[in-house]
């Protein structure tokens, strides 16, 4: 049944709710799709054939039993090798932490456990979710499913390519400046980043601490939504974890209506150094919106310019801070002896040069030398400013408009190797996704179809305010739909097959 | 963009023994260039005037989180140390210590 | 390998006459939580290794900090039993730096906002002069967390010079510490030592009528840095300073700092500079050797903890605090010298051998405060010196003392068979009950085995009966000693003075 590999989310949990498909053979399917493909796509580090024939077992079993199945019980799911799962090697995609193997579950792997989602195994990522391409994964790059000489996005590439490429209908991303979003865009899939500290950081490996967000990647608007919907909610051990309700994601999703709804496009996010095709297929689901009873306004947000130099300032500078516990000296990998020569010094330092990418170095350099003595204030203190009046641009669009959109990535999939050693051009590619990580908003990707130049697929980002998640899936869904009713059947099935 | 300022070889050693990162010499060139090129494109920061904006280290609002003192179960011995390079008695073995603290 | 490193040093009154000293406290106080400051690992003491951790406090990728609750309490009351503000609004910082006993490579502490600031402790040290008060001023008391512990294998002595390799446990890591630190203590001229020694007694006194740690330095919940530094006169500028680590008891914060001004004096006259650095005391040997230099190389890369949000306490709660905040020990000492009318110099004694606390506890449980002070300040602090500990950890209670005193006062026991029962007690023999019963301790009360001990007594000494009777009441200290030797000083002597003097007809 190769075709249970073709089903959403909410389809795949109906049909093993209702017994038509068994979650073992749901498993089954996919761990046999990632071992037709993943080869060539290579979007999974690890795969945990033996754990999830026995996660679908058992939610088999509960239904036999005659259980209440939580609505993705069978479903099976990517999750990003940036979170901790017990017992299974989590590496970051970094060489620093090759065969660790966590003692504890993160809180997203244990609510997943808890919601009888099959986790197949764990996805390729820039390391540290640093980078944009994934081609910054120690264990190699992921592969664009719709063209495999193509970058997936990143840092997320490995769970976006895993859901265009039929290997798991759901996969878990984090986004520190667009890892979700981005791939989403340049994959045809959908990504959404949840309000900061709407879900919990706990057992997420921290690249940024104040930027990383976790959040759903699924192919359509509704299956994000129950992705969501079962990951979201208040952490006691996340001090950051909003400690209230969690929007009604998946009622939002259903509802799909924009009718009298006030819509902002953001002026700032557009024009030079976007691709054509990009604005143009931009500017008709402006016009779809419009014609589907959404009020379209143009907002300027006039910070905006300055928050791709903010986060390079904020994210480096934690993130030289977060990384120091890879040291080799209570996990990972050590490089040196501990028998009187060398010193531990050398030993950390040796580790470190060997167990850390080039990106990890720049970055890590670049923070040191942020927080620096007689260097704060000139960059950390000012970003943080910037920061300050990102939020404010911001807290002003959504005076005027309920949500705001744009292009989620200035342009389709790029060519592996072409701006690897050009950090710059790299960074250009979460411009328009970085201000809601500054200001802890909400953003979702989801495609707006196919580039004319190149056939690639165009993400479009929508944006709301804090806590206003289900605004994100209402657009969203109502867009999807009015959408899928011109192309006549979902993005994906354009891709050339594998 | 603003003026890149310069980061020397030295500036670069010295960035990275901070970072505890043992770095090749034939590196430091490199990795000087490179850091020069991002800080001059991120000090555009400066460009922003910003005197009376207060910084913003975090997107919540909150303050106050909390936890009770009571006592949560903690891992085994053999669990802490899985993942250890080295370990001895019990505890996490590492190469003789240089620097005091 | 030999700490015998001797560097010149200059007697103690050339330094008082050629220098003006200044110094800096910072103490750190392991509070005694029931959880770490960061996560819900218990904080017993003497644990096997690695069995209270866990992924936070072991630094795992992918764990988060989250505030303990009574850790920022203890260190609010902390604040205001020194007359601290407390911050209305702070922060946990990054403090970062490589080491192996800390997971993280850097510590969660305090930076530009600690929760409490600008305090003094008032100290009282007795001068030529007689008693004075010094004000020591309190620049901050912020929060942090414990490293884990580190033992260094191979090498000669267990020490990090030599060593091979080391082990580390990280049981103590995360335990919440409070960072006490003072402003510059300057215009203390030759008492610097006594106001140093006298500020961390007064300091412990503080935090344990809190209830916040149980100050035990030799275990070092309570662990203290000395500054020092020497200057031509108090209008010349601040000289280069020194930290001096492992001062692990109160004595040795006198002599650390005693020696560490004879030291730098001596480099002072011979023109040379003082090096900044940390240095390491040396309790055997009494000096400081030198530890790691200071420069500017040490960039701590502070910045806002993002895995925690700010702090707040509200002036309710601040003054809830207040409000139920013991006395403070100054405020105690005043009150009670006037209950008890003694003079400064009987308070002196029991505030010298620390037993103000343990006097006052004995007074409450029934005793008189005489005795109360008596047996404090005498019998328990002579076996408190005997076995080198705190009069607090002797294994003796204020109550044990007052029933102790109740018998003396009911006369079941005289002085010496008192004494008895304390040391009884002391060897863990159980109660002052437990004592006199399985001893079979009681003065003898019966008149009739006493007149026949002074019969016998009397018929020895037939000369100083004589003597006696001839009126040299003076003499009979003689049978009454013999006497009570007779009956293993089980008697009251006071009764057999009595019973002596009736016996020979003889009027007091
Ligand atoms: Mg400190
Ligand atoms: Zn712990």
């Amino acid at each position: 049944m190769s075709d249970l590999i073709r089903l959403t989310a909410a389809e795949t949990a109906a049909a093993v709710a209702s017994g038509a498909a068994s979650a073992v053979e749901v498993a089954q399917a996919h761990l046999d799709r990632i071992s037709e493909v993943d080869e060539r796509v290579h979007a999974f580090l690890h795969v945990d054939t033996e754990g999830a024939l026995a996660a679908a077992a058992a939610v088999d079993s509960a239904r036999a039993a005659g259980a209440t199945l939580s609505p993705l019980a069978g479903v099976p799911l990517a999750l990003k090798d940036v979170m901790t799962q017990k017992g299974i090697p989590t590496t970051c995609g970094s060489r620093i932490l090759e065969g660790w193997r966590p003692p504890y579950d993160s809180t997203v792997t244990a609510r997943l456990k808890a919601a009888g989602v099959v986790i197949l195994g764990k996805t390729n990522m820039d390391e540290f979710a640093m980078g944009s391409s994934t081609e910054h994964s120690a264990y190699g790059p992921t592969h664009n499913p719709w063209d495999l000489d193509r970058i997936p996005g990143g840092s997320g590439g490995g769970s976006a390519a895993a859901v265009a490429a039929f290997e798991a209908p759901l996969a878990i991303g984090t986004d520190t400046g667009g890892s979700i979003r981005q791939p989403a865009a340049v994959t045809g899939t959908v990504g959404v980043k949840p309000t900061y500290g709407a879900v919990s950081r706990y057992g997420l490996v921290a690249l940024a601490s104040s930027l990383d967000q976790a959040g759903p990647c699924a192919r359509t608007v509704l299956d994000a939504a129950l992705l969501h919907a079962t990951i979201a909610g208040h952490d006691p051990l996340d001090s950051t974890s909003f400690d209230g309700p969690v929007p009604d994601v998946v009622g939002a999703a259903l509802r799909a209506d924009v009718q009298g709804m006030r819509i902002g496009v953001v002026k700032e996010l557009s024009g030079e150094g976007y691709q054509a095709g990009v604005q143009q297929r931009f500017d008709e689901a402006v016009a779809l919106l419009t014609g589907m009873g959404a009020e379209v306004v143009e907002v300027s947000c006039p910070n905006f310019p300055y928050a791709l130099a903010a986060y390079y300032l904020i994210l480096p500078s934690e993130c030289s801070s977060n990384l120091a516990k890879f040291d080799g000296m209570r996990f990972g990998l050590r490089v040196g002896e501990d028998d009187g020569d060398p010193s531990v010094e050398q030993v950390m330092g040796r580790t470190r040069a060997a167990g850390f990418g080039a990106e990890a170095i720049r970055r890590i350099m670049l923070g040191t030398y942020a927080l620096s003595a007689g260097y704060y204030d000139a960059y950390y203190g000012q970003a943080q400013k910037v920061r300050t009046l990102i939020a404010r641009d911001f807290a002003a669009a959504f005076e005027q408009v309920d949500v705001l959109i744009s292009p989620t990535a200035p342009t389709t999939a790029f060519k592996l190797g072409e701006k690897l050693d050009d950090p710059l051009a790299m960074y250009l590619n979460d411009v328009a996704t970085i201000p809601a990580n500054l200001a802890g908003i909400p953003g979702m990707s989801l495609p707006a179809g196919l580039a004319p130049e190149d056939g690639l697929p165009v993400g479009l980002q929508i944006m709301a305010p804090a806590m206003a998640d289900d605004r994100l899936y209402n657009v969203g869904a109502a867009l999807e739909a009015a959408l899928l009713s011109n192309w006549g059947r979902p993005i994906l099935q354009e891709a050339p097959s594998l | 963009m603003s003026d890149t300022p310069s980061i020397t070889r030295a500036d670069v050693a010295h960035l990275a023994s901070l970072a505890r990162i043992d770095l090749p010499p034939e590196s430091l060139d490199h990795y000087a260039e490179q850091l020069a090129v991002i800080l001059g494109a991120v000090a555009q920061v400066a460009e922003v005037a910003a005197d009376d904006i207060p910084p913003m280290s975090h997107p919540l609002p909150l303050v106050n989180v909390f936890r009770t003192d009571e006592v949560r179960p903690s891992l085994t011995s053999d669990e802490a140390l899985s993942g250890a390079p080295s370990v001895e008695s019990d505890r996490f073995r590492v190469p003789r210590i240089l620097d005091e603290a | 390998m030999s700490t015998a490193i001797t560097e010149p040093v200059v007697p103690y009154d050339e330094v008082i006459a050629e220098f003006d000293p200044v110094l800096g406290l910072e103490v750190h106080v392991e509070l005694g939580t029931a959880t770490k400051m960061f996560c819900g690992c218990p904080t017993e003491f003497g644990a096997e290794p690695n069995t209270q951790t866990c992924p936070t406090c072991l630094g795992l990728p992918g764990s988060l900090p989250v505030v303990n609750a009574i850790g920022v309490e203890s260190a609010i009351r902390i604040g205001l039993a020194l007359n601290c503000s407390i911050a209305e609004w702070c922060r946990f910082a990054r403090k970062n730096y490589f080491y192996p006993d800390m997971p993280k490579n850097f510590q969660t502490s305090q930076y530009d906002e600690p929760i409490c600031f600008n305090g003094y402790l008032d100290v009282e040290v007795e001068t030529d002069d007689g008693m004075r008060t010094f004000r020591v001023e309190i620049e901050r008391a912020h929060m942090e967390e414990d490293t884990g512990k580190t033992s260094h294998q191979g090498g000669a002595t267990g020490r990090i010079h030599g060593a091979d390799y080391s082990l580390v446990d990280y049981n103590r890591a995360g335990i919440p510490l409070i960072e006490i630190v003072t402003k510059p203590i300057t215009g203390t001229g030759k008492y610097a030592p006594e106001v140093a020694k006298a500020y961390v007694t007064a300091l412990r006194e503080i935090l344990r009528g809190l209830g916040v740690s149980d100050v035990k330095m030799e275990q070092g919940s309570l662990r203290c840095d000395a500054n020092v530094s020497l200057r031509p006169s108090p209008e010349s500028p601040l000289g280069t300073r020194t930290e001096t680590k492992n001062v692990n008891s109160l004595r040795s914060v006198e002599r650390s700092v005693r020696y560490e001004m004879t030291r730098q004096a001596a480099i002072l006259r011979a023109g040379n500079k003082v090096m900044q650095e940390t240095r390491h005391w040396h309790e055997d040997t009494g000096v400081t050797t030198s530890g790691r230099p200071k420069s500017d190389a040490d960039d701590y890369r502070y910045f806002p903890e993002p895995d925690l949000v700010p702090i707040a306490p509200s002036r309710e709660w601040v003054e809830q605090l207040r409000a139920a905040l013991p006395e403070n020990p100054s405020v105690l000492r005043a009150r009670v010298q006037a209950a008890w009318g003694i003079s400064d110099f009987e308070m002196m004694a029991v505030v010298k051998a620390g037993a103000l606390e343990l006097v006052a506890a004995t007074v409450a449980a029934g005793a008189d405060q005489a005795a109360a002070r008596k047996w404090w300040v005498g019998e328990v602090t002579r076996i408190a010196n005997e076995r080198g500990v705190e009069l607090v950890d002797l294994p003796i209670t204020p109550v044990d003392i007052a029933r102790v005193e109740a018998m003396v006062g009911a006369g079941a026991l005289n002085d010496k068979l008192a004494r008895q029962v304390i040391e009884a007690v002391l060897a863990g023999e159980g109660s002052p009950d437990d004592v006199v019963a399985t001893r079979g301790l009681a003065v003898v009360s019966d008149d009739g085995p006493l007149l026949e001990a002074i019969d016998a007594a009397l018929a020895e000494a037939p000369d100083v009966a004589e003597k006696i009777l001839s009126g040299k009441l003076a003499a009979a200290g003689a049978i009454v000693g013999a006497v009570m030797k007779a009956t293993r000083g089980q008697a009251d002597a006071a009764r057999v003075r009595e019973l002596l003097l009736e016996r020979l007809g003889v009027a007091e």
